[in-house]
């Protein structure tokens, strides 16, 4: 795929995903990156530190989010900077009594925040959202645009 | 338990060497739920002219999260683990991460602020290869919520 800086416009909508997030998942991410914090997969533990339930990491949120960003520009390398505050957290369900069902959805959607002629690169705006509220604030991708 | 504000300005020089294999990537990859072909397929990844597989855009919180767990393991500081939430972070790409690099990661303590019970820190781990080329640096603040939090 070949975009161009002269084709993007401030506002446009790059891509949009909504992700179903389970308690296994939660594990795998804990697994790949070695954060083992058991507030992400131990109901009782999250309960017992004031906490609502198990939650997503968030660099799992934050993982899941950029892929919009990634699928569009079509490189992985593309993206050279990328940020987020971690507002809210994302309650996962135990939905051990209700089998392929998620726990959790979180919604993407990434629109062109900025273009940078200059340096040949763009902003893009991510809204991440589950539950009805937003749980990123200010997830801010930047991308190389050859 | 309170949390050490002489830590502020605190440098923890890089540790071991992480060598980033190709099914880590993958796996990693996975578990953020992507599917570009140039994290799992080294064809793929040689087509955007890259040597291997390509690292997500947030694969570097890995090797970030080694380092803060020298400040976080620290006696000194005062962090109960347990109490941490994430606040913020930030990746800077000088170059892409890809399957053989070896990288160091040189963390820093930037900021430490009180905040209610508990206290914010920011971290920044400057991540390079082993030949010393400048590979990424992230930026991290995490929240020890106070017992009241």
């Amino acid at each position: 795929m070949t975009i161009s800086l002269t084709d993007l416009e401030v506002g446009q909508e790059i891509g949009r995903s909504s992700l179903d997030v389970t308690r296994l998942d939660l594990v795998k991410y804990a697994g790949a990156s070695g954060d083992f914090n058991p507030i992400h997969w131990n109901e009782s533990f999250a309960r017992g530190v004031d906490l609502p339930g198990v939650i997503a990491h968030g660099m799992f949120t934050m993982g899941a989010a950029v892929q919009a960003v990634t699928d569009w520009i079509g490189d992985p390398a593309a993206v050279i900077d990328y940020q987020t505050r971690f507002t809210r957290p994302v309650v996962v369900e135990d939905t051990t009594a209700r089998p392929g069902s998620a726990g959790a959805v979180i919604g993407v959607v990434g629109v062109v925040g900025a273009v940078d002629p200059d340096n040949s690169t763009a902003r893009i705006d991510l809204t991440v959202s589950a539950g009805g509220q937003k749980v990123l604030v200010k997830a801010q991708a930047v991308v190389r645009i050859w | 338990m309170t949390i050490n504000p002489d830590l502020q300005g605190r440098s923890y020089p890089a540790g071991e060497v992480y060598t980033v294999g190709r099914e880590k990537i993958r796996e990693f990859a996975q578990a953020v739920k992507a599917t570009h072909p140039s994290h799992f397929d080294p064809e793929a990844a040689r087509a955007l002219g890259h040597r291997d597989v390509v690292a997500p855009p947030t694969f570097a919180i890995i090797i970030a999260q080694r380092a803060d767990a020298q400040l976080i393991n620290d006696p000194e500081a005062g962090i109960d683990f347990t109490r941490v939430v994430h606040a913020d972070q930030r990746f800077i790409h000088h170059r892409p991460i890809i399957a053989g690099d070896e990288l160091v990661a040189e963390l820093h303590v930037d900021q430490v602020r009180a905040m209610g019970g508990g206290a914010m820190i920011t971290t920044r781990a400057e991540i390079s290869t082993v030949e010393g080329e400048k590979t990424a640096t992230t930026t991290s603040s995490i929240l020890v919520r106070g017992e009241e939090q």
